[in-house]
């Protein structure tokens, strides 16, 4: 077993990335994920990788998408303002088919917003931030083990699909430290890279990287064939975590570090005689539907309730799961505010008490 | 065991440092750990504080709500997090730099000269490792050779020379409070 360390999660972050292999990072500076580039800096050379520091987000998301045509395992990483700038970038990453991972670690909006943490960046991350009809596979850690565990497993969905990946943390598990391992991990079996640009010797079709199609009818075609990967995903790599569900008079939606703060509010409501289950998301998308039509279905459950640094974007993704079995509440902070527990107990006793 | 701390003073005084290193020796003695700073653009001379919870089960929030300890390493900390406590919790205040009395009745508070004693060791850079040495003998959150292995850990080999002025910091820290 690997030596426990402890670790500030944005570097946690950046050493997951080197050991699952990734050798390019190209990125631009921003609080509160700074050392995550600092990390690959100081790291990459010594394993014969390359960190650039662009002169923009929009060159930095640009480099990515040359390293990954190419067939290289390659990330940036940002916040928030920095992403939004990276879309354009991402839209034709996910339109010529390649694999990334790009890490948003959340802080407050809109505009330059803030930089204390927040989750409200959901709809960028789950509805695609650039143009266009994709997909990228969302990933929410809310530990900084469940950070490292996930960047690697990111690297291999990119692979496996020719996706971008997105990892979304915010300003809370980027700094915190907690203890980590790097745990030995089998890795997926990935098909080939064939389809990168690499130099043509004449010994293949040339590998043309490109997300420009002309003719409609081409464009439509390309727009099913990526559908169908996307329905593929979505039947295979759906994640969440359904935590004391059972028997559960509410259930709360909560998903990274506002999921650990439901937790200790299960255990403050616990002591008080009130029952609450948690369904956390680990994939924002594909969103795990199917618990929650399975866990609401339940005599017990008489509301669910959705809890996020934001004011309400998941809960949208929560009332399409649940599908008027149940009624659906919100609470959120938001700007960089974090909810405290006595105030989502409070919330809950509203609901039970029909005062909400 | 679910101690939930916070750490508070100037910049620089080595706030962050005394955090992590509570939070290495926590995980070294098998405990569930976790550390969050207060970030922002801040510098040498400002505020500071950090969250630390050292726990038998999983931590849930890193954030401290209600703390069972503050450690209050100048004015400012001690107004800030004062009412942070639990009834009954712990309050260090740095009284070199404190000039006032606790205001909360329901707390067991200590005074320690944290930095009259690191200038009488040599070195006022080891005011922190006082405050740790006294929380550590009145809570027995961790043995003082798990703090001292943690800051071999964080110190780095270009550092070790100063492992026996630390020690003697985190050892007058706790006779302190004896």
């Amino acid at each position: 077993m690997a030596e426990k360390v402890l670790m500030k999660g944005n570097e946690a972050i950046g050493e997951a990335a080197i050991q699952a292999g990734c050798k390019y990072f190209f990125g631009y500076p921003i609080t509160p994920q700074n050392e995550i580039p600092a990390y690959m800096a100081k790291k990459l050379p010594k394993v014969g990788g390359c960190f650039v520091q662009a002169e923009s987000e929009i060159a930095a998301i640009n480099m990515v998408y040359g390293a990954a045509g190419a067939g290289a395992r390659v990330m940036t990483s940002s916040s928030s303002p920095g992403i939004s700038l990276k879309q354009e970038g991402i839209s034709y990453i996910a339109g010529a088919e390649l694999p990334c991972l790009v890490v948003n670690i959340v802080r407050g909006g809109p505009g330059l917003g803030g930089i204390q943490p927040a989750q409200s960046d959901y709809f960028q991350a789950t509805r695609g931030g650039g143009h266009g009809d994709y997909r990228m596979v969302v990933l929410a850690p809310s530990t900084v083990q469940e950070a490292v565990d996930l960047v690697m497993d990111g690297f291999d969905i990119a692979d496996m699909y020719r996706n971008p990946v997105l990892l979304l943390g915010d300003g809370m598990l980027g700094q915190m430290m907690e203890p980590v391992e790097f745990k030995e991990r089998k890795p997926r079996q990935l098909p080939e890279k064939t389809w990168a640009a690499t130099g043509w010797k004449g010994d293949r079709p040339r590998s043309v990287i490109n997300s420009l199609f002309i003719d409609p009818a081409e464009l439509e075609r390309h727009n099913i064939k990526l559908q169908a990967k996307y329905d593929t995903i979505e039947k295979e790599e759906v994640r969440y975590e359904a935590y004391n569900t059972e028997g559960a008079q509410v259930i709360i939606a909560s998903y990274g570090t506002t999921s650990r703060i439901v937790k200790n509010v299960i255990d403050d409501a616990a002591r008080e005689g009130i029952k609450i289950g948690l369904i956390r998301p680990i994939t924002l998308w594909p969103f795990p539907k199917e618990i929650f039509a399975k866990v609401v279905g339940q005599q017990t459950v008489k509301a669910v309730l959705a809890v996020e640094m934001s004011l309400g974007q998941m809960v949208d993704d929560v009332r399409l799961a649940v599908n008027g079995q149940k009624p659906v509440y919100f609470y959120g902070r938001t700007g960089g505010m974090v909810p405290r527990p006595d105030d989502i107990l409070r919330q809950v006793k509203m609901i039970l008490g029909g005062e909400a | 065991m679910n101690e939930q701390i916070i750490i508070a003073g100037f910049g620089g005084q080595g706030i962050m440092l005394m955090g992590q290193l509570l939070a290495y020796a926590g995980m070294l003695e098998g405990k569930y750990v976790s550390w969050l700073p207060s970030y922002g653009p801040e510098m040498r001379g400002g505020t500071a504080n950090c969250n630390v919870i050292i726990s038998d089960s999983p931590v849930g929030s890193p954030i401290v709500t209600e703390a069972t300890t503050v450690i209050a390493m100048n004015r400012p900390s001690l107004d800030k997090f004062e009412n942070s406590l639990k009834k009954d919790g712990l309050l260090l205040i740095n009284s070199s730099l404190v000039d006032r009395q606790a205001e909360r009745k329901d707390v067991r508070s200590y005074y320690i000269d944290a930095n009259d004693i690191a200038n009488q060791l040599g070195n006022l850079k080891v005011a922190n490792m006082v405050m740790l040495g006294a929380l550590v003998e009145l809570t027995g959150i961790a043995s003082i050779k798990t703090v001292l292995e943690s800051l071999k850990k964080v110190l780095g080999p270009s550092k070790q020379h100063l492992i026996p002025l630390n020690e003697q910091a985190l050892e007058r820290g706790g006779l302190r409070v004896k």
